[in-house]
């Protein structure tokens, strides 16, 4: 295991090369000259232009760009945007918003999504079943942005409930934005949960668990339970990485000065250092989550060993 | 709290009215049926049969005929839906399990009855280790502390001889062979002597010479325990070696009852005759095996009368039209068939 856990950390070098590369040079290919655009109407001096494109080591070749970027990063220095500001101090402002939103989210569509699975999958076919497939099914089908400015408009602006916007009142400004990000998930591991419950619920084993002279509530949470959540397990890993990055359009309807309001901001403006630097972080989360689920398969199933 | 609730389910049953003078189980009449999306299946049509102590009984059948269904229907694990309990009684020591709350139905289950499965592996819970899945069931049913459990699951695997059994405690499922995981399963079901002991298939999915192996375990617990057993089989080699009584059945209904050593001296009805008939035996060498013709009946549409007829060498009109009942022959043996005296004594 521990052998295995260091190749996978080594693993994370190229990808990081990999990613931080796509990414810089898909920010140097999008048209328009940032710098020109700060000025927005107004012309820019030439001298001022020189020494903005000079500092930003935009004058210099793409592959010179790159190695800089790339050699300042190993030394700590994910550089600064065009007003001056580190990197690494737009991060450290903005990611406690971003894991907050997600930790919320994912704390949500956990816990009611495993619930309402469970519920649905004991009596398939049967009321409560029915009514988490079809809500379910309802909350997939929507996009996101709908779902947004729908409970917005809602639950945050008709009846009060709820702040909409902005980080003004603590937890609960985290709570509307939160469920919205959280629902689509939600939706998914309720049917995972489900499906796979009801089928580990005619396995064998839960049979000969019965035949055992088990509680019906150790049958189903002990030894059913447990083997379904393999593939749920599969999906949360991938998730709790999308949750970190996919939270572009959700902090955008609600205004939080998290980490997708930042990315977004500096493809806009190219702000290409802040682009790269985020989203390579975002990378990293990605990939962390995923070793932690590979991880916890092992934990899970005893027949899953890592050499 | 939680041991509390466990003593008083055990007692619960300890304070049922057994009499000890009725027989260890009795099933009577049993109907279960599926309700599926094609129709209805009557797995179990009016099964009767009784199993006394220290007795082992062969229930004999090809895939489809409602062994299974029969013992799952008296250990109260058939999967409802789609299976039901129509009808009939199941009565341990006089008391109907059918008719008890299922809490009480739950408690039987390991204490009183136990049942072993075809294939082991999937039988066991992948996700746990052996020990732990032994121990569970003084854990469960007694509120045995943990060590104490583990002590008794040790025990266990060494009484169903699985060498090295402290080392091999801990082991999970996929680490044992399938011979080994088959004594894993017996121990479990011993684990609280059980007084029936109910056997689907134990050596169907094993290689022959552990087969035998098993089968002699089983036989040599049944020897120590006087424990009743009923074993699930189409293996005739195995009935004719471990049982002394048989039950054929064919369609959801028993066609055919005796002790083994009748029915293989003699068999009064058709279909077990074709059975007999389709086993190679060294006597017979050089002989042809002679298949039963056509092949098991549709479920869902059995043929009109006796659900044999359409396979049936002795078949008569009057097979067709009329379903001949479990007749008592006298001498303790039944049959269903309209023609069983001349099948017996091989009139035709």
């Amino acid at each position: 295991m521990g052998r295995y856990l260091i190749r996978r950390v080594l693993q994370f070098v190229p990808v990081f090369l990999g990613a931080t590369f796509l990414i810089f040079s898909l920010v140097f290919l999008i048209p328009g000259d940032p710098i020109r655009a700060l000025s927005g109407d107004r012309p820019m001096p030439a001298s001022v232009q020189q020494a903005l494109e000079a500092r930003y080591n935009l004058d210099k070749p793409f592959w010179q760009q790159y190695y800089l970027y790339v050699a300042g990063v190993v030394q700590g220095d994910f550089g600064e945007d065009f007003r001056g500001r580190e990197v690494t101090d737009i991060m450290r402002e903005r990611i406690p918003v971003t894991f907050k939103l997600a930790i919320y989210a994912f704390t949500f569509e956990v816990a009611i999504g495993i619930a309402a699975g469970i519920m649905a999958g004991l009596r398939k076919g049967g009321f409560i079943d029915n009514l988490v497939r079809i809500s379910t099914l309802i909350v997939i089908s929507i996009p996101i942005f709908v779902l947004g400015f729908m409970a917005q408009l809602l639950i945050g602006v008709r009846w009060g409930w709820l702040p909409v916007s902005g980080l003004g009142d603590g937890f609960k400004s985290y709570i509307l934005p939160a469920i919205v990000l959280g629902s689509t998930s939600l939706a998914y591991i309720a049917r995972l949960t489900r499906t796979s419950l009801a089928e580990n619920m005619r396995a064998d084993y839960v049979r000969t668990a019965t035949a055992k002279g088990l509680k019906r509530s150790r049958v189903v949470g002990v030894h059913a339970l447990r083997n379904s959540m393999i593939p749920v397990i599969t999906f949360l890993g991938v998730d709790l990485g999308g949750l970190m990055g996919g939270a572009i359009i959700t902090e955008g309807i609600f205004n939080l000065p998290g980490l997708g309001n930042a990315v977004f901001r500096a493809v806009v403006q190219q702000e290409g250092t802040v682009v790269v630097g985020i989203v390579t972080f975002l990378v990293l989360i990605f990939l962390l989550s995923n070793l932690v689920v590979d991880v916890l398969y092992a934990v899970l199933d005893p027949r899953i060993r890592y050499e | 709290m939680a041991t509390e609730a466990k003593e008083s389910t055990k007692s619960s049953i300890e304070e049922l009215e057994f009499n000890p003078h009725a027989p260890l189980l009795e099933v009577d009449d049993l109907h279960v049926e599926f309700r599926t999306r094609a129709g209805v299946v009557k797995a179990n049509d009016g099964v009767t049969y009784s199993l006394g102590e220290g007795e082992t009984m062969a229930i004999v059948g090809e895939s489809g005929s409602g062994k299974t269904v029969s013992a799952q229907a008296v250990m109260g694990i058939i999967d409802s839906p789609p299976g039901y309990i129509t009808k009939g009684a199941a009565r341990f020591r006089g008391v109907d399990l059918l008719a008890l709350p299922e809490d009480e139905r739950r408690a039987f289950r390991g204490e009183k009855m136990a049942m072993i499965f075809q294939d082991a592996l999937s039988a066991l819970n992948p996700l746990f280790r052996v020990g732990w899945q032994i121990a569970e069931m003084y854990r469960q049913h007694r509120g045995t502390s943990k060590t104490e459990a583990r002590k008794k699951a040790i025990e266990l695997l060494d009484r169903v001889r699985i060498p090295a059994a402290k080392e091999r405690v801990d082991s999970y499922p996929h680490e044992f062979s399938g011979g080994m995981r088959q004594r894993a399963m017996i121990a479990m079901a011993l684990a609280l002597d059980p007084e029936v002991l109910i056997a689907d298939e134990p050596t169907t999915a094993l290689d022959v010479t552990v087969q035998a192996q098993i089968m002699k375990l089983l036989a040599d617990l049944q020897a120590e325990t006087g424990m009743g057993m009923i074993l699930i089989t189409h293996d005739l080699a195995v009935v004719a070696e471990v049982t002394d009584r048989a039950a054929v059945m064919y369609a959801g209904r028993i066609v055919e009852q005796g002790t083994t050593k009748q029915i293989f001296r003699a068999s009064y009805h058709p279909y077990t005759l074709g059975l007999m008939n389709s086993i190679a035996s060294p006597e017979q060498k050089g002989t042809k095996l002679i298949p039963i013709p056509g092949s098991p009946p549709d479920l869902l549409h059995l043929p009109s009368g006796c659900p044999f007829h359409p396979r049936c060498v002795y078949a008569q009109d009057i097979c067709s039209v009329d379903r001949p009942p479990l007749r008592d022959l006298g001498d303790n043996r039944k049959s269903a068939c309209h023609f069983a005296e001349e099948v017996g004594t091989g009139a035709k």
